[in-house]
């Protein structure tokens, strides 16, 4: 059954329109990310299933009932805040056993919940401590341990890492993870770090200007995004315009601009005539100095472009050259450096693009701006 | 450099000169003279000795038991009646003040932009027997021709309460900005109404705040004098004014001081219980 359903989901804060009419299912035991820039929407999502802010129009039901009029404190669900939020006037055990306090849960059944939880995140003995006392590590642990002590039908986890350092954070993802295995509750995690969504959840729907993008699982978001937004948010990706030729079965032909012709699955297509902008992962692309005829056995793809490579960046695991084609687009590949045989291709070389038609996706022309101009540069070379 | 500032420096030291000089000349060294002075018999013509007539304090608390114990409920209404006025306003302006917030807190010091008398003196025309307030009430005939405020304890305490507010305000208004507004959604989320959020957090979070705010309006509050002075009567003399009777009318300085360290010893025996009550360790952490 559906743990969370939201139903035509808004929130309008005096001019601006925070969350647009969005509409979410998510089942039960999932590990479900809402992902997007700050100032998506993604936040006043999660305050709004959480109940701190109150939507402007559409309903939220919880595990089949609608909740929506429904204060925080009579839900069932519990949330990991930003700041962590603990109170700093109580030891961790009292923290942790706040709510059991408030559900008037016996004395005995508390202390045995808080501690089973304390073990639970690894902070067993911690009972006594000070929250001044705790690192920052050790506070998200106490945190997480206060929400998920009350079994709450859904977890609600409020970009939980964002405060912690990256080795930390990397951690804290595993063990989210553990836990969340362990417990089996729904969580829902709002994070605008596309790598830490991929890593952790089951399903992801990706934000922008307070509507969903795309919805489903992380594989699929990542291997076909639905638009030029998701595209760049999630993962770097090279996009090329190009008019539909027509489709051939479950073929269809695209003419780029860039002056090859290429194929892709016909049911990718986001419009089956006009313009269109064909997207590939820049690990996907196979390159090669321009007359070399490949050599090797190995299928290197049938779509195929013309380049020249403007830049080539040696990052040790990999190799990325970022290329322009004949028509002036921008193209990034990455090169995994497995031997002698990847000799770096010097910069001005004219080099042949390839790759396999099943690697191709294709988004509508004119669809929304691209997401995180940031992801190229940063983001590179990650996989 | 980790090594050269753990060696003794007497920068510290020196630093703290100033002041700790200061202090034992104008508070030390007084407080000594005053305390031996309460011990000393004798008249201001031919000279006070000491003689250590401890009988001095007896003598002044039969006497002036009256105004010691008037001038302690004094202090204790008017604390906690600051309290319940300065609570919700603090908190209105810490948590929705906004970009007022300083506009605000000006507003309740800006009475201190005038003298501590002027202030009083224009209550004492505001409460007078036919004043805008008590001559306009009793022109409607909303009130006894014989009616009045001025010379009664409601008088005193409400100059007392309105002096003495902004010390009730300010320290609680700092207690309650401090607080991260978060942890009130922390409490909802975690099954607390509003009221037991309030009670559960808001309140003793604000406690550090509660506790400055009563140390800064109980002790002048006791010891003040202009208040009876101006706005009260027979019925409401205070401490403050016996002992200034004491040491200025009266110039029985043995008296004036042993009243003085017995409001003294009183006002440090009630705070450091106050302080138990209230737990320390809330105020240093």
């Amino acid at each position: 059954m559906a743990e969370i359903r939201l139903e035509k989901l808004t929130k309008e804060f005096k001019e601006t329109l925070a969350v647009d009419h969005i509409d979410l299912v998510v089942e039960e035991g999932q590990f479900f990310s809402l992902l997007g820039p700050s100032g998506c929407g993604k936040t006043t999502t999660l305050r709004m299933i959480g109940g701190f802010e109150d939507p402007s129009s559409g309903a939220i039901y919880l595990g089949g009932d609608d909740v929506t009029d429904l204060p925080a404190y009579k839900r069932n669900v519990n949330t990991v805040f930003q700041s962590y939020a603990l109170f700093p006037h109580l030891d961790v055990y009292n923290n942790v056993a706040y709510g059991l306090k408030r559900k008037k849960v016996d004395q005995a059944d508390i202390k045995k919940r808080v501690e089973d939880m304390l073990v639970l995140v690894d902070l067993e003995g911690y009972g006594p401590r000070r929250i001044n006392q705790m690192s920052g590590g050790q506070q998200q642990r106490v945190a997480l341990a206060r929400a998920l002590v009350n079994r709450p039908a859904v977890l609600l986890l409020d970009e939980p890492l964002g405060a912690l350092d990256l080795k930390l954070r990397n951690q804290m993802q595993l063990e989210l993870k553990r836990i969340q295995r362990e417990v089996g509750i729904t969580f829902i995690y709002v994070t605008h770090d596309q790598e830490e969504a991929m890593r952790m959840s089951d399903r992801i729907a990706v934000m922008n200007a307070g509507r969903f993008e795309q919805v489903g699982a992380a594989q699929d978001v990542y291997k076909l995004p639905a638009t030029a937004f998701v595209a760049g948010f999630l993962g770097a990706s090279n996009l090329l315009d190009g008019e539909v030729e027509g489709a051939d079965g479950s073929s269809a032909k695209v003419a780029l601009a860039a002056g090859s012709t290429i194929a892709l699955p016909a049911a990718r297509l986001p419009n089956e005539r006009g313009s269109v902008r064909i997207g590939v992962r820049p690990e996907k692309i196979f390159i090669e100095a321009a007359g070399s005829s490949g050599g090797g056995t190995e299928n290197r793809g049938d779509n195929a472009i013309e380049a020249m490579v403007d830049i080539s960046i040696y990052t040790g695991v990999s190799t990325s050259y970022e290329c322009s084609t004949t028509d002036g687009s921008k193209v990034v590949v990455y090169v995994q450096n497995m031997g002698a045989s990847a000799d770096a291709l010097a910069p001005g070389s004219k080099v042949r693009l390839s790759w396999h038609p099943e690697h191709t996706f294709a988004v509508e022309k004119n669809s929304s701006t691209e997401g995180g101009d940031n992801e190229m540069s940063d983001r590179g070379g990650t996989t | 450099m980790a090594r050269r500032s753990r060696r003794w420096s007497p920068v510290p030291y020196l630093l703290t000169l100033p002041g700790a000089l200061w202090l034992t000349v104008f508070f030390i060294v007084p407080m000594f003279t005053m305390f031996s002075v309460s011990f000393q018999e004798g008249n201001f013509e031919e000279g006070f000795v000491f003689t250590g007539y401890w009988q001095n304090y007896t003598n002044v608390l039969t006497r002036y038991d009256t105004q010691l114990f008037r001038s302690l409920a004094y202090g204790l209404i008017v604390t906690l009646v600051t309290l319940c006025l300065s609570y919700p306003m603090a908190y209105w302006i810490a948590r929705r003040g906004g970009k007022n917030k300083n506009l605000f807190l000006l507003l309740i010091l800006l009475p201190f932009f005038t003298p501590f008398i002027i202030r009083t003196l224009a209550w004492k025309q505001l409460l007078g027997d036919n004043s805008i307030i008590l001559g306009t009430l009793k022109g409607w005939n909303l009130l006894p021709e014989s009616y009045q405020v001025l010379a009664t304890s409601t008088a005193v305490l409400s100059g007392l309460i309105y002096n003495f507010l902004p010390f009730m305000a300010l320290p609680l208004y700092v207690a309650l900005e401090r607080m991260d507004p978060s942890l009130l959604d922390a409490a909802t989320d975690l099954y607390s109404n509003r009221r037991q959020a309030f009670l559960r957090v808001t309140l003793p979070l604000s406690l550090p705040g509660v506790f400055a705010g009563s140390l800064l309006t109980f002790i002048p509050a006791v010891g003040d004098f202009i208040n009876a002075d101006l706005l009260g009567g027979v019925n409401t003399v205070m401490i403050g004014n016996v002992i200034q009777r004491e040491f200025v009318t009266n110039l029985d300085y043995p008296e004036g001081a042993a009243l003085s360290f017995l409001l003294m010893g009183m006002i440090v025996i009630g705070v450091f219980l106050y302080a138990r009550v209230l737990g320390t360790e809330e105020l240093t952490g």
